[in-house]
């Protein structure tokens, strides 16, 4: 239980997708004008991720691996080339699934996301949190756990991010740095405030 | 009185739009207020007027900060006389040249040796810190056309006192323009940054020079090499190595504060006098410090409890948190800054809780960083546009709630 719990925070503060390894950047910055659109496209990534990687790790553990198809008796067989495009398929399918389920239930916010839904397929959060998994040998729990704290710790982020920005608007920036320029230098300074998790040993 | 005003009157036209130095109309207009009573009222309703305006506000806080400047200067110089008399080596600066030069002896009882060691560390960080907050300041309000703010003297008082002595001068410079270029002046100045720019200069200087900023080193101004018997590592950084330090290390001087550490951060006593001063005049807000000094007890207790056998610091007190390293000096006056704090009464004390449970898990849990109050509030400073957004959306439903719409 303990190093579920250590393996959670780590996703969500130390390696945080968005702050630490600055992927997701491009919905990072492009929906988080308003503190309610950048809730809503939080929790949609925080689902993605918990469901894509848990998936992308039994698809990689029972076919892709090589030998990890012993089962069907083809033990030499070695199909780790097709990791990438697996890996990408599942994300894809489920972000499909998603944005149905939000166009039914949710009208609003899925107008409010707009293309910024349909991408989070090609999000580099999501894909990021699968390579990593594969890269790291996570276990079937592992993997979720990691893949909800990694959606967790990203959600964190861009809403506050979202918060800073609707203060800014406000704030009297130069010209020239209006919108995503003011933007980047938030993220700058919010990348050093979580440097304070960066070392913790879990 | 009559002719100095008169003398002002007739100058004023010469910074009006179209006079030939409107250009410098903000240096005027800073120099116009801090010298006289501004003649401007308001035009229309409502007329409810108040004397707290943003002058007095930051002048309340840099007379509060005034203990600790003194206390800064003091200890420094204490420090480093004491080290040399048990047999440190003098450093090889300009500071210890002059005073060798001067021929004074080493003697950490003599008070006013003390305050002229530490006179001759801190008074020229804080020139720097002046010279370059106010060339960013002014020139900023000049080609911005907006005001010059007192603002920057707060900064100016905060960020030397949260630097060692030993700090190169131009390491002060470059932290002050980065924190007031890009902690402030880039989203339009006082007012608008959502992070404290004292704080962000110390934490870009934290990260960029950390050989400068941390270890046993820099924070007194003495050479140790050879001396084993002593150190000059904070206790903080000292209680994280070895168990039991603390156990035999007296409370009343680090709560007074004779010991090493960032110049101006180690006296909790001063920092106490500072925050009676602003909760009395009501300029910093106890939500702030209640909610960090809740957060602070319950993980620190909490901690205690839980124990463990690797980590030392897991059975560290609260009342030792509170009194070593920035903690008190931080919760007075960085934690409570109007600007970036929380903006709600409830959402700072929020606010200061999340500053309280995170410095005391960065301290413990956190072996790269021995002090976390600065990155503590850093953090939730960043959160804290969250936290008030949550506190209204939260008044929200409740009224609607209400009123049953």
């Amino acid at each position: 239980m303990e190093h579920y719990l250590s393996l959670a925070t780590k996703a969500i503060f130390v390696e945080n997708m968005a702050l630490a390894f600055f992927l997701g950047m491009c919905s990072f910055l492009a929906v988080s004008r308003q503190v309610s659109t950048a809730i809503g496209l939080g929790i949609a990534v925080i689902f993605v991720l918990a469901v894509t990687t848990p998936l992308n790790q039994f698809l990689t553990e029972t076919l892709l691996r090589p030998g990890s198809l012993a089962w069907a008796g083809l033990p030499d067989l070695d199909l780790s080339f097709l990791s990438f495009l697996t890996l990408i398929g599942t994300i894809a399918a489920t972000v499909q699934i998603v944005e149905m389920t939000m166009d039914r239930y949710a009208p609003a916010l899925y107008n409010a996301l707009g293309v910024f839904l349909p991408l989070i397929a090609v999000n580099c959060a999501i894909l990021g949190a699968s390579l990593f998994m594969v890269e790291r040998d996570y276990t079937l729990a592992e993997a979720t756990v990691f893949g909800l704290g990694s959606g967790v710790g990203w959600a964190l982020a861009i809403m506050a991010l979202a918060a800073i920005r609707e203060k800014l608007k406000y704030s009297d920036v130069p010209e020239p740095l209006r919108g995503l320029g003011a933007t980047f230098i938030v993220v700058g300074l919010m990348s050093v405030g979580f440097m304070a998790f960066s070392g913790i040993q879990l | 009185m009559k002719f100095l005003r008169d003398l002002h009157d007739k100058a004023d036209p010469l910074f009006k739009d179209g006079g030939p130095l409107a250009r410098f109309h903000a240096l005027w207009e800073a120099h116009d207020t801090a010298m006289f009573t501004p003649g401007e009222v308001t035009r229309t309703a409502p007329h409810v007027r108040d004397g707290m305006d943003l002058k007095r506000m930051m002048i309340t806080v840099v007379i509060a900060l005034q203990p600790c400047v003194l206390f800064a200067v003091y200890n420094t110089g204490y420090q480093s006389l004491r080290a040399i008399s048990k047999g440190a080596v003098p450093l090889d600066d300009w500071q210890m040249a002059l005073y060798q030069l001067l021929g004074f002896s080493f003697d950490p009882t003599n008070i006013a040796l003390c305050l002229l060691v530490g006179a001759l560390y801190f008074v020229p960080i804080l020139a720097v810190v002046f010279a370059v907050g106010a060339v960013i300041e002014i020139g900023t309000a000049i080609i911005r056309g907006h005001e010059v703010n007192e603002g920057f003297l707060v900064t100016g008082f905060l960020l030397p006192l949260t630097l060692p002595p030993t700090i190169p001068l131009w390491m002060v410079a470059l932290g002050m323009a980065f924190g007031l270029i890009f902690g402030k002046e880039v989203f339009g100045g006082t007012g608008f940054n959502f992070l404290n720019p004292a704080l962000t200069a110390r934490a870009f200087l934290f990260f960029a020079y950390p050989a400068w900023m941390s270890g046993d080193a820099p924070w007194i101004a003495a050479d140790f090499l050879g001396v084993d018997s002593f150190t000059g590592a904070t206790w903080l950084a000292q209680a994280a190595v070895t168990e039991g330090v603390l156990a035999t290390a007296s409370f009343a001087d680090a709560f007074i504060g004779w010991v090493p550490g960032s110049m101006g951060e180690t006296s909790a006593l001063c920092a106490l006098l500072g925050m009676i001063i602003l909760l009395v005049t009501r300029v910093g807000s106890w939500q702030t410090m209640a909610g960090v000094i809740a957060g602070t007890v319950v993980l620190a207790t909490f901690l205690n409890a839980t124990g463990s056998e690797t980590n030392p610091l897991f059975a560290m007190p609260f009342w030792w948190h509170m009194v070593l390293g920035g903690w008190a000096f931080g919760m007075v006056f960085m934690a409570t800054d109007p600007v970036s704090s929380a903006f709600t009464s409830t959402g700072r004390f929020y606010y200061g809780l999340g500053i309280g449970v995170l410095v005391v898990l960065i301290r413990v849990v956190n072996p790269a960083y021995p002090e976390g109050m600065m990155l503590a509030i850093l953090f939730m400073n960043m959160f804290a546009p969250l936290i008030d957004h949550f506190v209204v959306q939260a008044n929200v439903n409740r009224r609607l709630a209400r009123v049953g719409a």
